[in-house]
C-alpha cells in the first residue's frame, strides 16, 4: 500500500503535513512520534475515520482494519467475546462459531473464551480479542494505534511475540503506531518517524536506530529510557 | 436494591411507589361499587365519621371515589410516559442512523422542540387531538418527548465515539445494527432512571390538565378531576378538594424521589472522599527507629471492606538524598502505598501500620493539626496528571504562594516573589510572566514542572511522585526526570518515585523496591536491575520489556496468567501460579530475608 501525498487539515491547524510512506506487503513499518505529531490522525485517514487530501493506493479501503489503544474501551461491555469477534462476520450461524473459534486461535485464546464478557479478561486477553475482530475482516493492512500503551509490562510482551507472528504466519502487512522506540524498533521492518505532522526520516529499521540522519530522530532516541544508564 | 434503601428519600419513594401500584390494583374491586353509588339524601355534604372526605352533588363517598381514581391517574400517566419515551428515543436515535444531512434536521427539530414551552406543546396538541383522557394523554406524551430526545441524542452521541462503535463500522456493520447492537444496549441504563422521574411528572401534568376541564370528562374520573369537582366547595369543605390534592402529590413525590434515588445507586461509585484516619490497631515496633531516615514505614497494610487488602505489610525506608523507585503493575498496590504515607487513603480505606515515620515524628503520635503541618510543609507529591494538583481557574503564582501564605505565615508580595522564585528554579523560562498565567496555557512537561516548584515552595522532606512522567512524551520525561534528581540532590530530600516501567526507575533511582499484588517481592540496588534481581517475577519484568538492544530475532519474555485482584490474594506466594519455579514450599508466605548486599527477596526458590 502506498500513502502518497496525505495532508489533514483540521480548521487552520494541518495535523498531517504532506506525508507519503509505502507499507511493502507482509512488512510491519513501525511509526513513531511524540503527542501532537499526527501519527494517530494519520491512522485515522488510513482507515477512512477522517477526511483526508491525497491519495492511498494498493489497498481495498474496506480491508483495511484497526486496533485501538484502549482495550476496555474497544470492546461492548455489553457483548460477549464471541459476539464482538463474529459481529464483522457474514456468514450462516454455524460456521460463524466455527470461524470465531479459528479466530480466537489465530491469537491464541482458548475458544471456551467465546462466552465471556470482556470484564473478565485482562487487559492483554482484551487487546487480542480486539486483534481477533480486527482478523476476521480478512484485512491486506492492520493498523495498530499504541496497542500496548495501556497494557502492563508483563502482558506487552505476549502482544508483541503475536504482532510478529500474525506477519510470520499470515503474511499480514501492518502500520505499527507508538511513542515507545524501543517498541518500535523490535516489532518492524521500516521505522518512520513523524514530528509536527511532518515525516522527518524513514528507513530499514537498524538504519534507523543504528544511524540516524536527522536531529529530532536523533533526540528521541537518546531520551529512551534505560536499564541501569544514569544520565 | 439494598442501596435503594438505605437512604431515606430511596426509602420513602419506594414506599409511596409500591402503596399507589398496590391501591392501583386493589382500588377499583374493593371500593368501586361505593365510589359510583349514587346517594340523594347525602348530596354535598361535609366530613363526617360515615363520609371521611365529604360527598360529591349526587351524594358519592369522595375518599372511596379517590381511592378509585388511583387506577386510572397511574394507567393514563404509564401510556403517556410510554408515549413520550417512545417518540423521544426515537428522534433523539435518528440522527446516529440518518446520513448526515437528515441528522442535522432532526436534530435542528429536536433544538427547536426543547426551546419551545411544554405547557403550550401539550394544551395545543390537546386540544387538536379533542377534547378528553385521549387529548390529554398525547398531549403530555409530546411535550414530554423533547426531553427524552434530547437525552437519547447526548447518550447515542457519547456511545458513538466509542472506540467499540469505531471498530464495527470499520468492519461494515450498517447503522442501524450498530443502533441496536451497541448505542441502545448501552444507554438503556439511564433512560430507565429517567423514565421513573417522568412518570411522575405526567401524573402531575395529567392532574393539572384534568384540572382544567382538559383532561379526563366525566362519567370517568382521575384525581385531576376529583380536584377540579371539588375546587368550587374548597373554601365551605376543604376536605373533599384537599383528598384528591394529598393523593396526586404523593404520587408525584414518589416517583421523583425513586427516581433520584435510582440515579444515585446507579452512579454510585462517584462516592464523596475521604481521609481515612491512620488506625493503630498493629502493635507498635519495638525495635529502635532509624534516625537517619526521612521516611520509614512498617508494616503498611491498607484495608477496605469486605477483606479486600491491596497493601500487605509493606516496610520501607527512605534516606535522606536517596530516589527509592516503587515498581509494579496497576493493581499491585504501589499507588496505595503513597496515599497511605500522604494521608490520602479514599474513604472507606483503613490504614495500618506498627510505625509509620517522617522526619523523626511518628504521625500516630501527632495531633490532627500537627499532621497537616508536618505533611504541608515537609511533603511534596507529584501526580501523573498534574492537572489534578493545579486549579484550573486560578493563576499559577497564586497558587504556589498560597503554600508560603498557609504555611509558613508569608506576606502576599513575598509569596509572590517566592513563587516566581522557585518555577525560575525548575526552568521555567519567563517565570514572572507564567507565574501569571492559567494552567491550561502551560504545556503538560511545563505544568509538571510548576508542581515541582509548588512542592520546592517549603523545604521538602519527602518527595513522592506517582507515575509523574506517564503522560509525557520521552523527550520531556528525560528532562523531568533530571530535574527530579536535581531537585533530591539540592534539597537532600528522600524521593520515592512511583512507576509501571521499569526501565525509568533503572534509569533514575537508587535503589528499586518490586511490589507484587500487595506485598514487597523484592527490593535491591538499581545495579543489580538489569543482571542481578534474584526474585522470578523482577526477573520476568526485566526479560519481558523491549529495550534498544533486545534481540529482534527472539520472542520475547511474557509472563503467563495475571495478576490476582487484592481480594483474590491467598496466603502463600501471590506469584506463584504465574511462577516457573514454583514448588510446594511456595502455599506458604516466603518472608522477605537479605540476599547479598543491600539486596532483599521473598522467594523460597531464589538461589
Amino acid at each position: 500500500m502506498i500513502i502518497k501525498n496525505l495532508t489533514v487539515r483540521f480548521g487552520a491547524f494541518t495535523a498531517v503535513d504532506d506525508v507519503t510512506l509505502e507499507i511493502p506487503p507482509g512488512a510491519i513499518v513501525g511509526l513513531v512520534g511524540e503527542s501532537g505529531s499526527g501519527k494517530s490522525t494519520l491512522a485515522k485517514a488510513v482507515t477512512g475515520l477522517v477526511p483526508y487530501r491525497g491519495e492511498i493506493t494498493g489497498a481495498d479501503p474496506r480491508r483495511i482494519q484497526m486496533v485501538f489503544q484502549n482495550p476496555y474501551a474497544s470492546l461492548d461491555p455489553r457483548m460477549t467475546v464471541g459476539a464482538s469477534v463474529g459481529e464483522g462476520l457474514r456468514l450462516p450461524r454455524a460456521e460463524r462459531r466455527a470461524e470465531v473459534e479459528r479466530l480466537l486461535s489465530l491469537v491464541s485464546l482458548p475458544a471456551a473464551l467465546a462466552g465471556r464478557y470482556p470484564r473478565e479478561l485482562s487487559g492483554g486477553m482484551r487487546q487480542r480479542v480486539a486483534v481477533a475482530r480486527a482478523l476476521g475482516a480478512r484485512p491486506e493492512l492492520l493498523v495498530a494505534d499504541e496497542i500496548t500503551s495501556a497494557l502492563d509490562v508483563s502482558v506487552q510482551g505476549a502482544v508483541l511475540n503475536l504482532v510478529r507472528s500474525l506477519r510470520e504466519e499470515l503474511g499480514l502487512s501492518m502500520l505499527f503506531i507508538s511513542h515507545n522506540l524501543a517498541v518500535v524498533r523490535y516489532v518492524s521492518d521500516v521505522v518512520a518517524v513523524m514530528h509536527q505532522g511532518r515525516l522527518v526520516e524513514t528507513g530499514p529499521t537498524e538504519e534507523v536506530v543504528g544511524a540516524p540522519r536527522h536531529d529530532y530522530t536523533r533526540s528521541l532516541l537518546e531520551a529512551v529510557p534505560r536499564l541501569g544508564r544514569t544520565s | 436494591m439494598r442501596h435503594l434503601l438505605r437512604t431515606p428519600a430511596g426509602l420513602a419513594g419506594t414506599i409511596l411507589v409500591t402503596l399507589m401500584v398496590v391501591l392501583a390494583v386493589i382500588g377499583p374491586p374493593i371500593w368501586g361499587a361505593e365510589a359510583e353509588r349514587i346517594n340523594p339524601a347525602a348530596i354535598l355534604q361535609g366530613v363526617s365519621g360515615e363520609h371521611l372526605l365529604g360527598t360529591d352533588n349526587l351524594g358519592r363517598d369522595i375518599l372511596a371515589r379517590v381511592l378509585v381514581a388511583g387506577r386510572l391517574s397511574l394507567v393514563l400517566a404509564l401510556l403517556t410516559t410510554l408515549i413520550g419515551a417512545a417518540a423521544g428515543v426515537v428522534l433523539g436515535a435518528l440522527p446516529s442512523v440518518l446520513p448526515r444531512r437528515g441528522a442535522r434536521l432532526v436534530t435542528g427539530t429536536v433544538n427547536a422542540l426543547v426551546a419551545f414551552p411544554s405547557l403550550l406543546l401539550a394544551m395545543f396538541t390537546a386540544v387538536i387531538s379533542g377534547l378528553g383522557a385521549k387529548g390529554a394523554v398525547l398531549g403530555i406524551g409530546v411535550a414530554l418527548a423533547p426531553g427524552f430526545a434530547r437525552l437519547t441524542q447526548t447518550l447515542a452521541a457519547s456511545v458513538a465515539s466509542a472506540d467499540y462503535v469505531a471498530a464495527s463500522r470499520m468492519l461494515g456493520v450498517p447503522r442501524m445494527r450498530v443502533m441496536t447492537r451497541h448505542i441502545l444496549p448501552n444507554i438503556a441504563e439511564p433512560l430507565i432512571l429517567n423514565l421513573t422521574q417522568a412518570l411522575g411528572n405526567a401524573l402531575l401534568a395529567l392532574a393539572g390538565m384534568s384540572f382544567l376541564g382538559l383532561g379526563v370528562q366525566p362519567p370517568s374520573f382521575d384525581w385531576g378531576r376529583l380536584l377540579f369537582d371539588g375546587f368550587g366547595r374548597i373554601y365551605d369543605t376543604p376536605a373533599v378538594a384537599l383528598g384528591p390534592a394529598v393523593a396526586v402529590a404523593l404520587a408525584g413525590i414518589g416517583f421523583n424521589l425513586l427516581g433520584d434515588a435510582l440515579a444515585r445507586a446507579a452512579a454510585r461509585g462517584g462516592a464523596a472522599v475521604k481521609a481515612a484516619p491512620a488506625g493503630a490497631a498493629v502493635p507498635r515496633q519495638e525495635t529502635e527507629p532509624d534516625p537517619e531516615a526521612v521516611l520509614e514505614v512498617r508494616d503498611l497494610t491498607v484495608t477496605f471492606p469486605g477483606g479486600v487488602t491491596p497493601v500487605r505489610g509493606l516496610s520501607l525506608t527512605i534516606a535522606p538524598g536517596e530516589i527509592v523507585g516503587l515498581v509494579g503493575e496497576s493493581g499491585s498496590g504501589k499507588s496505595l502505598t503513597a496515599s497511605a504515607v500522604g494521608g490520602l487513603v479514599p474513604y472507606p480505606g483503613e490504614v495500618t501500620a506498627s510505625r509509620l515515620r517522617l522526619c523523626g515524628s511518628d504521625l500516630d503520635d501527632l495531633t490532627e493539626q500537627q499532621r497537616r503541618k508536618l505533611l504541608g510543609t515537609s511533603l511534596a507529591m507529584v501526580f501523573q496528571d498534574p492537572m489534578a494538583s493545579l486549579n484550573p481557574a486560578l493563576r499559577i503564582g497564586g497558587q504556589l504562594a498560597e503554600v508560603s501564605t498557609v504555611h509558613q505565615g508569608a506576606g502576599r508580595a513575598q509569596a509572590w516573589e517566592r513563587a516566581v522564585d522557585r518555577l525560575d528554579h525548575v526552568r521555567i523560562p519567563e517565570p514572572a510572566r507564567r507565574a501569571r498565567q492559567h494552567p491550561h496555557e502551560l504545556s503538560g512537561g511545563m505544568r509538571q514542572r510548576v508542581v515541582i516548584a509548588m512542592g520546592l515552595m517549603g523545604t521538602p522532606r519527602l518527595i513522592i511522585a506517582d507515575e509523574p512522567t506517564t503522560a509525557l512524551d520521552v523527550t520531556v520525561q528525560r528532562q523531568i526526570l533530571r530535574l527530579l534528581r536535581q531537585v533530591t540532590a539540592e534539597t537532600g530530600a528522600a524521593t520515592l518515585f512511583i512507576s509501571h516501567d521499569i526501565a525509568v526507575v533503572g534509569e533514575l533511582c537508587h535503589r528499586v523496591v518490586v511490589m507484587y499484588a500487595g506485598r514487597v517481592v523484592e527490593e535491591l540496588p538499581v545495579e543489580q536491575l538489569a543482571t542481578g534481581a534474584a526474585h522470578p517475577y523482577t526477573r520476568a519484568l526485566v526479560a519481558s520489556l523491549p529495550d534498544m538492544d533486545t534481540d529482534r530475532s527472539l520472542p520475547l519474555a511474557s509472563i503467563p496468567g495475571r495478576q490476582p485482584a487484592p481480594a483474590e490474594v491467598g496466603s502463600g506466594c501471590a506469584f506463584a501460579d504465574r511462577c516457573e519455579l514454583a514448588s510446594d514450599r511456595c502455599a506458604e508466605l516466603p518472608p522477605l530475608v537479605p540476599y547479598g548486599k543491600a539486596h532483599r527477596v521473598a522467594c523460597w526458590e531464589a538461589s
